[in-house]
């Protein structure tokens, strides 16, 4: 509605591509060991975070 | 004679639009902040809860948070000694805003329900003009991912930016509760903090005057969110031959959008006010399924 057809596709193509490089992202990130920087991090009082660092 | 009139009685006892929103939203804060008994010894939740993102806005370091504050992940993961960027936390932003864009700032942002009860305080009500809207931006490029990789230590450590000199959020639910539960933390005060709180200030009455102030001044989640908007399968559709222009969708619209206009609008979160105020209900919220004859759900 509105909306070409062409433009629609479009959109849903990036759509996919950005999903896709999202995932691709969050599995490299797991699989390099971030997780366990942000639960270090996370579980922690951080100074810095909160301003008072 | 008495007729029970079945329609009317289901019309009557449908939950608005709005009730449904706000019962998401306080589900979504109670998820995300579930150990509330943390604020009286002043500890943080350390289960394995904490290595997931939250969606929205709620610090890693408030003593109930059950998830990890996906901005402060960012930082964290690039101001490190390993690693310069976080795939881990901007993987999981970007496909999040993907499915719902700014959906997640109106239905599941902590943050977001804090500002909107923020709002309801009686107060002269004002609207932001909207070059304000794009510090957010700058802030997002320069604080979360700008200066913790180049602003770093002897070892190579970076500050996490914006959650040390911005984030009210983070004053608000992690720094105020824990320097009140911690009397030796109170010695360590000093003009960052204070710095900080008169932030924390400007934006809590920033939120009592204009509504989600936050949101649309400083939020770098929502920046993110409100570019994927664009793309998201969780999108706004305008019927434009319904559409009569009457203007009833900009009055009511929080964000200070046109929904008629602009329904991919990078400051709209997708809270629905306008699809009910609508005479004509050409404005409607879908999912997508991505094919080429659009599928669409009605959702919430």
């Amino acid at each position: 509605m509105g909306q070409s057809k062409a433009l629609r596709h479009r959109k849903q193509a990036v759509r996919a591509l950005v999903f896709v490089i999202a995932a691709c992202m969050t599995a490299w990130g797991v699989y390099r060991g971030e997780v366990s920087v942000v639960l270090g991090k996370a579980v922690n009082v951080c100074l810095e975070c909160i301003g008072l660092g | 004679m008495f007729v029970w009139n079945v329609s009317d009685w289901g019309k009557r006892m449908r939950i608005s639009q709005e009730i449904k929103r706000k019962i998401i939203q306080i589900a979504a804060f109670g998820y995300s902040n579930t150990y509330l008994q943390n604020f009286a010894n002043g500890q943080l939740y350390k289960g394995r809860w904490k290595q997931f993102c939250n969606p929205g806005l709620n610090c890693y370091s408030c003593p109930a948070a059950r998830l990890s504050c996906p901005i402060g992940a960012m930082q964290a993961v690039s101001g490190s000694m390993s690693f310069n960027m976080s795939f881990y936390a901007t993987g999981f932003v970007l496909a999040v805003g993907v499915l719902f864009g700014r959906a997640v700032c109106g239905y599941i942002c902590p943050f977001g329900l804090i500002q909107e009860l923020l709002y309801r305080i009686p107060a002269p009500k004002k609207r932001l003009w909207k070059g304000f809207t794009y510090i957010k931006y700058i802030l997002f490029i320069l604080f979360v991912l700008l200066l913790p990789v180049i602003y770093t230590n002897d070892l190579g450590m970076g500050a996490p930016a914006f959650c040390e000199y911005i984030c009210p959020a983070g004053t608000l639910e992690g720094g105020l509760p824990l320097l009140a539960a911690h009397p030796q933390l109170r010695r360590v005060v000093g003009a960052l903090f204070s710095v900080k709180a008169c932030i924390l200030v400007v934006t809590l009455i920033g939120c009592v005057i204009i509504c989600r102030f936050f949101c649309k001044v400083m939020c770098p989640l929502g920046a993110i969110y409100g570019i994927l908007n664009k793309i998201s399968i969780y999108h706004m559709e305008v019927d434009e031959a319904a559409c009569i222009s009457c203007g009833k969708c900009q009055t009511v619209c929080p964000m200070d959008v046109n929904p008629s206009k602009t329904p991919d609008s990078t400051e709209c979160i997708r809270c629905g006010k306008c699809t009910v105020r609508c005479p004509k209900e050409a404005l409607s919220l879908k999912f997508a399924s991505g094919t080429g004859r659009e599928r669409t759900l009605k959702t919430f």
